[in-house]
Formats: structure tokens, sequence, C-alpha cells
């Protein structure tokens, strides 16, 4: 019988992303679940990660300054107005 | 009111202003951070996503729908940044970007963990993670420590949290829109991650 060695913590915290999307092996997986339902620091350590990613997601994206909508409109507007262009498509 | 990237790119066609103020709204901060993997400074990427829009303007009619627009946009983007970093002498940083395993890097600080041989509780923490108050974790200040830390990551990383946790983009989309492997993106995005949380421990606790 082959003995699977459980993670240890230190290598658990390296395997969080892996767990969060779904890509741990079934048995990694296992050895997952067993350690952090063992392991109250780790899965302190889990909850502050997944924590971490919703403050993340929180963040308002950076809206675009007015000056660079500006010249980015300015692009456009010089496309659109060259001579030839053809607005229908080919 | 979502629009399919057809009606997009008729609209774009036509020289519709608005559709294209709208999707410069949305894209434009992802487009910066991702020009700033491979140029130096804020302008510079400013200056690679303008040329990015001349060139995706001007091969409009050429878009065949075989990608997303926004993932087109984006591989558009990733030349033209490469070829201006290129133009510039700057040594790109492939190896980051195409194999970040190469070089480790600890998601925690390994003093924070016994020892291999120890007895007991091999690899196990020294120093567990602290508690975290709820009340400091969601007050306004913790939000510019969220905002520094990503600022603060390597170009790469700081790329992948940003189109990823910020931006909510499937793990797919990053990685067609920055050529990436699938573990790859998991290893930057991991890497960022874990950075945040330490920066909110060493702030909250």
């Amino acid at each position: 019988m082959i003995d699977i060695e459980a993670f240890s913590c230190q290598e658990l915290v390296e395997l969080v992303t892996d767990y969060l999307e779904g890509a741990l092996a079934p048995a990694d997986l296992r050895r997952f679940e067993e350690h952090i339902a063992g392991c109250d620091s780790c899965t302190r350590y889990l909850e502050e990660f997944k924590r971490t990613i919703e403050l993340v997601g929180a963040l308002t994206p950076v809206d675009v300054t007015p000056e660079a909508e500006s010249e980015l409109l300015e692009v456009f507007r010089s496309w659109r107005a060259q001579p030839g262009r053809n607005e229908a498509g080919s | 009111m979502e629009q399919t990237d057809a009606e997009l790119v008729a609209a774009l066609r036509a020289g519709d202003d608005e559709t294209y103020r709208r999707i410069v709204r949305e894209w434009n901060s992802s487009l910066v951070r991702v020009a700033q993997i491979f140029v130096p400074t804020r302008s510079l990427a400013e200056e690679a996503v303008q040329e990015t829009w001349l060139r995706v303007l001007g091969a409009l009619d050429r878009f065949e729908g075989r990608s997303s627009l926004k993932t087109w946009v984006f591989r558009i983007l990733v030349n033209t940044a490469k070829t201006r970093a290129q133009r510039e002498g700057r040594v790109l940083p492939f190896s980051a970007l195409h194999d970040p395993s190469r070089i480790p890097e600890a998601s925690v600080d390994p003093e924070r963990f016994l020892a291999d041989d120890h007895d007991r509780h091999p690899g196990g923490w020294s120093s567990p993670p602290p508690e975290l108050p709820e009340d400091r974790l969601i007050a306004a200040e913790t939000r510019e420590v969220i905002a520094k830390a990503i600022d603060a990551l390597p170009a790469t990383q700081r790329a992948v949290i940003s189109l990823r946790d910020v931006e909510g983009w499937s793990s797919e989309e990053v990685r067609n829109a920055l050529d990436l492997s699938e573990v790859n993106q998991r290893v930057l995005l991991h890497r960022a991650r874990s950075k945040v949380r330490q920066s909110l421990e060493d702030y909250l606790a």
C-alpha cells in the first residue's frame, strides 16, 4: 500500500491558488482538505487568503484620466477622418 | 446592455464615438497595466496603448472573430509594447512572464515554519498567521494598503492580479491575452495574492 504523505503547512501555503482554481489532482485535493480539517493555522491562512481575494475584488478599477481619454478619442477621430477609409468595410 | 463583438466592430467601423469611448473606459486600466509589463513607465505604457488603438482601428476590417475582440486587442497591445521595449533596448521580462517557476519565491517567509527535520511538526507553522480584525479589514485605509501592495508587485504579477481579481477576467481570458500557460498564470496569480495577503497581515496584526 502506498502511504500518501501529508502536506506540511509550508507546502500547503504554496497550493492555495491551485486549490481555489480547482487545479489540484484528486490525491492532492484530498491531502489538502485533510490537512485543513486538522490545522487551525492553515484554516485561518486559507480564510485570510480568500478574504484577500474578495477585498482585491472590491477595489474599483482605476478610471482612465480625462487627458488620456481625450488623447485616445483623438486617435479615433483622426482615424475616422482618414480619406479613403471604407466605412462600410470591404 | 452587452453588445456582441460583431456589433462593437460594426459600431467602431461606422465611426461611433460612444462605443469607442465606452470600450476605452472599460479596458484602459487593464491595457495600461499589461503594457507596463514591457515598458518601464506609465507614460510609455499609455503611448503603447495609443499606438495599439491606431493599429486596432487600422486592422478592424481584418478582425475575423476567431478570438474575442478583447483578446485580439490585448494581443496587439502585447506585440506593440514588446516592439517598443525592444526599440528602447530593454531586456524583456520573458522569463518572468513565461517561466516564473525558474525563480522560486516563497508564499510565506520560510522563517515562519519549523525546520523540515523538526521531530514533531516538520514544516509546521512556528509563527502562525494572526487573526485579522474584520472591522479594520473593511476600513477605507485598508483599501489603500491593498492598492499600494498591488502597485508594488513586479509588473507581471501586478497585471495578472489586476485582470483576474480586480477586473474579474477568467483565467482563460488572461491566458489568451498574455499568451500564458495555465500553470504560469496560476503561479503569477498566487505570488501576487500571497504578497497582498502578507501586506494586510503586516498592516493589521
